[in-house]
């Protein structure tokens, strides 16, 4: 049987079901597909030269009537859904200079639509796993193998860090301390004292402010990304 | 078209006596469809009211914002009604393009023989004609998704026509619409891939049969009752899209089930209540998605896909075996 009253949910708005505004075909494998990419391309940070796109499930099997592989290209060069070049991404992405390959992975672990993407730059490079759960909505499950949940809807922190003592509270103090309300929030670390990342999504905007006041941490972070809504 | 503007026949004293109503509900949240109508009872309102309540204490925004928002996305979903009504849109995989437009011209030419009636005809065709700009990649509202795009714009264009409804309580059954989706979205699956077309078609019929019942005056029950036998119709629809293209046979269930969500809407009108509840429905389909093998849900390896024909299409389309 379906959901309790008490169980997490996914759709949270009248505009997850009368939504988004997007170019056809399909909006799990055309616009969900294009908002996992535009994710891993905020999560890189910038244009990647080198794409490698790893299908699963029904992505595997029909990324290229439902123009998947154009919307993956669309997301990865930082398009929109609704973005009316969409369909020509593929010539786009090629001319810019960006190097795309497609393959196909075995992905009983996740959802059926669900795609891994290995992006390149010549300064850094970033593994993302999204699925794609329907009607546009996505998740984002992996970011270099640590788990997380960012859904692309709200504004999230990324922060990849050491693991350290009081690492977590300062973060949430910085962000308390700009009045914000936190929604979602995912940590995993490689080892302890080992490389973590910790993903949290928010109610609202950050300011840019918020990574300031991470100053008494900053020894301890690797990299950061604030991350608006896609 | 010139659009318009809602807000301008919007009396500023009912809205904040809207907001007076709504700051007193406190938590609308709701994840099954009887909840829904009970908070509908509650507080005497109609389902959009519900949805409109929820959405400003989900999002922190205010009415305008989301009527606007909403107005904005009707506004897209009736280009591309229109759009593909008027031209001849070939599908990017060459399966489909010009059923809208030869059922409109159909319907010109032979009113007097029509067999559904002026309405269901133009619901039909309207729903293909999204169906066919989505196929076009032109720009559509996913609605709950972009495979069952046509139903919901495909039948409120076609009741807007009619001159008997306001654009603006057109514009506001989209939340009634909205509201159903998001407990089927929450409690089961608006993903072919997850539970197949039901979850998508069947989803997309029984939003559209609730929003019809709230344009015609029927009560928040009524619309739930409509989900239920909607939903009931729709139980079991297989994703088997031919060659994986959102073409066939998603073009002919979104004609058709625009017809079947009017249908729904009437026999609830009617006082028709379904024997299984609503919310059973709802779980019946979930039940029934974790069922359907792989090849059933959007893979494109198995139904219409593996016929003879679907095998042939394939291979013309993609190539390879």
């Amino acid at each position: 049987m379906g959901a309790d009253n008490h169980r997490p949910i996914k759709y949270h708005s009248a505009f997850d079901i009368i939504g988004p505004v997007m170019v056809g075909p399909s909006s799990s494998h055309t616009a969900g597909a294009l908002r996992v990419a535009l994710m891993a391309r905020k999560l890189l940070g910038h244009s990647p030269r080198e794409v490698v796109f790893e299908l699963m499930g029904s992505f595997a099997e029909t990324y290229r009537g439902h123009g998947t592989d154009r919307a993956l290209a669309a997301g990865i060069l930082g398009m929109s859904a609704d973005d009316l070049r969409l369909p020509d991404a593929l010539e786009i992405a090629e001319k810019s200079g960006l190097k795309i390959t497609f393959t196909k992975a075995s992905g009983n672990l996740y959802h059926p639509n669900t795609v891994r993407i290995i992006a390149k730059s010549a300064q850094d490079h970033i593994e993302v796993i999204g699925s794609s759960l329907g009607g546009g909505k996505i998740e984002i499950v992996e970011v270099d193998a640590f788990p997380v949940r960012l859904s692309g809807d709200r504004s999230a922190l990324v922060l990849w860090h050491r693991d350290q003592p009081g690492f977590l509270a300062t973060v949430l103090t910085a962000v308390a301390n700009e009045g914000i309300n936190v929604g979602r929030l995912s940590l995993e670390r490689a080892s302890k004292g080992g490389t973590a990342l910790v993903a949290i999504e928010i109610d609202g905007s950050y300011s840019v402010s918020l990574l300031d006041s991470l100053a008494p941490i900053r020894e301890a972070v690797l990299k950061s990304r604030l991350i608006m809504p896609v | 078209m010139p659009r318009q503007s809602w807000y301008l026949f919007f009396d500023v004293s009912k809205m904040s006596f809207f907001k007076k109503l709504t700051q007193g509900v406190g938590q609308m949240f709701f994840t099954q469809l009887k909840e829904l109508v009970e908070l509908a009872h509650a507080h005497k309102q109609k389902i959009s009211d519900v949805m409109l309540a929820l959405e400003i204490e989900e999002q922190g925004t205010d009415e305008i914002t989301i009527r606007h928002h909403m107005s904005e996305q009707f506004t897209v979903m009736e280009e591309a009604v229109r759009r593909g009504i008027d031209q001849v849109l070939p599908s990017r995989g060459g399966l489909i393009g010009g059923d809208a437009n030869r059922l409109w011209r159909h319907m010109q030419t032979n009113a007097r023989q029509s067999i559904l009636g002026p309405v269901a005809s133009a619901a039909m065709a309207n729903a293909m004609a999204v169906s066919e700009v989505n196929a076009h990649m032109g720009r559509i509202v996913a609605t709950p998704t972009a495979g069952a795009a046509g139903i919901l714009p495909g039948v409120l264009v076609a009741l807007l026509d009619t001159q008997e409804y306001s654009r603006m309580a057109v514009e506001a059954s989209l939340l009634t619409a909205a509201a159903i989706g998001l407990v089927i979205a929450n409690s089961s699956s608006i993903s072919g891939a997850a539970g197949g077309c039901q979850a998508e078609v069947g989803s997309a019929t029984a939003m559209t049969a609730a929003a019809v019942v709230e344009l015609y005056g029927g009560s928040p029950q009524e619309a739930v009752d409509a989900v239920g036998l909607a939903l009931t119709n729709s139980l079991g629809l297989v994703c088997d899209p031919v060659a994986g293209l959102v073409e066939v046979p998603c073009i002919y269930r979104n004609g058709l089930h625009a017809v079947t969500a009017l249908a729904a809407a009437e026999c609830a009108m009617a006082g028709i209540r379904n024997v299984i509840p609503a919310d059973e429905v709802v779980g019946a389909m979930y039940d029934i998605g974790n069922s359907l093998p792989e090849s059933l849900r959007e893979t494109g390896l198995g139904g219409l896909a593996a016929t003879p024909t679907g095998r042939r299409l394939r291979q013309q389309i993609l190539g390879g075996s």
